[in-house]
């Protein structure tokens, strides 16, 4: 049951990320590029913890913090350069 | 395993990927930048959250040990998500909107964002 559990959630998070990817390729505003780039590292976040459950292991997890940490990082310094110019004044 | 913890699992794990394509499909769907705003920043955030429950409650019924690590990016997660949501909004209020097609600000005269050429801290 957790098997079928665990396809069904890759399938969501798949669908999800390639429609992020669509909207970070044909956005016509920067705002919903940044966006989608950030969903797309939230996704991958759940993606990689998925893999995790599906393996039967708790390695990815720290993996997965990293990405997390790095998409949070990145988002803000795209959106401070678009805002300001430069990223550390 | 328990027939207890694999629902409980199955449950985290459908209702996670509802709403990890719930959100996606928000992004794609909405017709104004700040509703799509919306869409990720929650029911994304929810997704994730989702799984990461499920992680935990498998390596709860698994093994002999158990962890709660996943409950750290769960709270990085929500912690970041307000603050990734406000760099954004500010980004399309920059870019977009001008003082006369915001709504009014109040008492202030105009929203705080707009403010930025007024200050002394340019560089």
């Amino acid at each position: 049951m957790i098997l079928y559990a665990v396809i069904f959630a890759f399938g969501c998070f798949s669908l999800s990320v390639l429609m992020n990817l669509w909207k970070v390729l044909f956005a016509n505003e920067i705002a919903d590029r940044i966006l989608a780039l950030d969903t797309m590292f939230i996704n991958a976040i759940a993606l990689m913890v998925l893999y995790g459950i599906a393996q039967g292991t708790g390695i990815y997890f720290e993996a997965s913090m990293i990405i997390a940490m790095l998409g949070f990082v990145s988002t803000v310094a795209y959106a401070r350069f678009i805002l300001r110019g430069n990223i550390i004044e | 395993m328990d027939l207890f913890f694999e629902l409980l699992i199955t449950a985290f794990l459908i209702i996670a990927g509802v709403f990890g394509l719930v959100g996606s499909f928000g992004l794609l769907k909405l017709n104004d930048a700040m509703s799509r705003l919306h869409a990720p920043t929650k029911a994304t955030t929810l997704g994730v959250g989702g799984v990461l429950l499920a992680s935990m409650a498998y390596a709860f019924a698994k093994g002999p040990h158990y962890s709660v690590h996943e409950l750290m990016i769960t709270l990085f997660l929500l912690l970041t998500a307000p603050i990734t949501a406000n760099f954004i909004a500010k980004v399309h209020i920059h870019q977009k909107e001008s003082r006369d097609s915001l709504p009014a600000a109040g008492e202030d005269g105009s929203w705080a964002t707009q403010n930025l050429d007024d200050t002394d801290d340019k560089s």
